[in-house]
């Protein structure tokens, strides 16, 4: 029976085609539409909406802040998540437990009362540090974050960083703890050891968790659209506006194939690198 | 003045004492082992050496100079761990080049070094693999060269024979006895198998709770055990009339201690019986010489010379 492992697998093949291929099919053949103000949308083939993207610049401009913001999400993620799981793995049994709870806490509340305390902390006149800091006399105005590119990253990292952690942890509790002893005894300094020898083992985990974050920044709905609203525009909320505030269906269609497309791309040419940079020394 | 001295090192974990006062001295090329069964403080004793641990108490000097107050980096110690602990994302020659280059040996002179300490060990030929496409021997060998390459003033093992299967176990005894003969490193072997370091010591630190219950040549120790504890741990011991015999020193005679065999199996080149007397059960190992031997159930008397 060569055609079981098929028969067996087709119903879960048939439930993936109906709630992934079709919608992605439709929102493909969809961007092609002509749509008016009037008349809505009309199922024909034209380049119309994929040419307006593509030309005028605000678009551009939209993709860029979207990518920009996901990469320096991921790139403080790395930075302060990496560092976070070393001393995680570090840390003797009940601590380990706790901190991870800590960590991993802020994945059970939902992202958008998280983007709103970050509002809360910061926002406005009104905003706790930023009364705190104006009281201080540190600073005389109230530091911008709502609406700013700058919020928008802060309050995405806190939300992504774990999954980085968790990452990073995972790559490291796969390294040998007399590793380091080993390099010590060989006459390495502190400083060398992490360079030469704990960051390379956990460089395959800061890969595949910036993978993970920079996807998820990239198309992230919740925190930009509390932080950012309609005057900071990122590709997802974008797409949401064409889709529900402009009604051009078409339009947002474009943007969100876009948007998919590019993360693709990014997603298989990243671990296209790891594989031939990593592939014969971890396996 | 010899080469190494441990003097009075003690460790404790809370309450729990690893290491009781220990002393030992290690002369310049010796070959010692610590030997003793799982918690009896001999790996604690390694990492004190190496610097991993710090001592509650006691000192170690290294040629008159106070070992402790070095730092682990800075001790010069060559040491090769049980899981030899080899840089997973360098290749074999990159990991025997880190020590020298930690050392500021600079590039002629460091290529050379690394390539004399594979060949050393045998590994010429596998210098840019990694250390995931090496067996567990080649591995072992890639970290002994490692830890030889930056001419330690002393060379520490750490069980590093243990995750090898027995026949390549062998093997690796008589070559690291070889080049550690060639190289001279005063070597320190951490050991539960006390086959291994009877095979490749000059002495042997019994070590039971902590504390060192004899330190002998591997012979001296097997025929003269001080303790009973060293005597049961070095090879199998039969206790009769009060005095400890070796298993291999009981012969079948026509008079002598009567007994019964209960059991006998064959292990190639020696047969090993299990015999019922009224001094309990005797174990008795003879040679197999191809000659004819009592079989189960037969009566037989066993003889030994009383030295």
């Amino acid at each position: 029976m060569k055609s079981a492992p098929y028969l067996l697998s087709l119903p879960a093949l048939l439930l993936f085609a109906a709630i992934v291929i079709v919608p992605l099919g439709m929102t493909v053949a969809l961007s092609f539409h002509d749509w008016g103000q009037y008349k809505g949308i009309e199922p024909v083939f034209i380049l119309k909406n994929w040419r307006e993207v593509f030309t005028d610049s605000y678009y551009a401009e939209m993709f860029g802040r979207t990518f920009r913001i996901a990469l320096l999400v991921t790139l403080f993620s790395a930075v302060f998540g990496a560092p976070e799981a070393y001393i995680l793995n570090r840390m003797k049994s009940p601590w380990r437990g706790i901190f991870l709870l800590v960590i991993l806490g802020p994945l059970l509340i939902s992202v958008v009362a998280r983007t709103l305390g970050w509002a809360l902390l910061f926002g406005g006149n009104a905003g706790l540090v930023n009364k705190a800091l104006t009281g201080l006399g540190l600073i005389d105005a109230p530091l911008p974050f709502m609406f700013t590119e700058t919020g928008m990253v802060v309050a995405m990292v806190h939300v992504l960083m774990p999954y980085m952690v968790l990452s990073v942890w995972a790559a490291l509790q796969r390294l040998d703890p007399q590793v380091e002893n080993a390099a010590i005894a060989l006459g390495a300094g502190p400083l060398t050891v992490m360079r030469r020898i704990v960051l390379p083992q956990a460089m395959p985990g800061i890969l595949s968790g910036a993978v993970i974050v920079f996807a998820l920044a990239a198309s992230a709905f919740a925190t930009p659209a509390i932080i950012g609203g309609r005057r900071l525009k990122v590709a997802s909320t974008l797409a949401y506006d064409e889709f529900l505030n402009t009604l051009n269906w078409p339009l947002g269609a474009v943007v969100a194939v876009l948007l998919l497309v590019a993360l693709v791309i990014i997603m298989v040419g990243a671990n296209r690198l790891v594989e031939r940079r990593y592939g014969q020394v971890f396996r | 003045m010899s080469f190494l001295e441990l003097d009075a090192l003690r460790k404790t974990f809370g309450a729990q004492v690893a290491v009781d006062g220990l002393s030992l001295k290690v002369q310049k090329g010796e070959f010692v082992s610590l030997l003793g069964p799982s918690g009896c403080g001999k790996t604690t004793t390694l990492q004190m050496i190496a610097g991993f641990v710090d001592p509650s108490g006691g000192a170690i000097r290294l040629e008159g100079q106070d070992l402790l107050a070095v730092k682990p980096a800075k001790r010069g110690l060559g040491i090769v761990f049980q899981s030899y602990a080899l840089f997973p994302h360098m290749t074999a020659a990159e990991n025997v080049a880190f020590g020298p280059e930690m050392q500021g040996v600079g590039g002629g002179e460091r290529a050379k070094r690394v390539a004399d300490a594979l060949e050393l060990v045998g590994l010429g030929a596998f210098a840019a693999r990694h250390p995931r496409q090496l067996s567990g021997g080649q591995q072992q060998r890639v970290a002994l060269a490692r830890a030889l390459v930056i001419r330690p003033r002393i060379l520490l093992l750490d069980e590093p024979l243990s995750n090898l299967d027995a026949k390549l176990r062998e093997e690796m005894q008589i070559e690291l006895r070889q080049i550690q003969r060639t190289v001279g490193t005063t070597t320190i072997l951490v050991t539960h198998d006390q086959a291994e370091a009877m095979a490749l010591s000059d002495r042997v630190v019994v070590m039971n709770k902590g504390r060192a219950e004899q330190i002998a040549t591997p012979l001296d120790a097997y025929e003269h055990p001080a303790t009973p504890f060293v005597a049961s741990f070095l090879g199998k011991t039969n206790l009769l009339e009060g005095s400890a015999v070796r298993p291999e020193r009981i012969a079948f005679a026509t008079s002598g201690l009567a007994g019964t065999v209960r059991t006998r199996i064959f292990q190639g080149n020696h047969w090993l019986y299990q015999v019922e007397t009224k001094s309990g059960l005797v174990t008795v190992i003879r040679q197999n010489t191809g000659e004819d031997m009592p079989g189960e159930g037969a009566a037989v008397h066993l003889a030994w010379g009383t030295r």
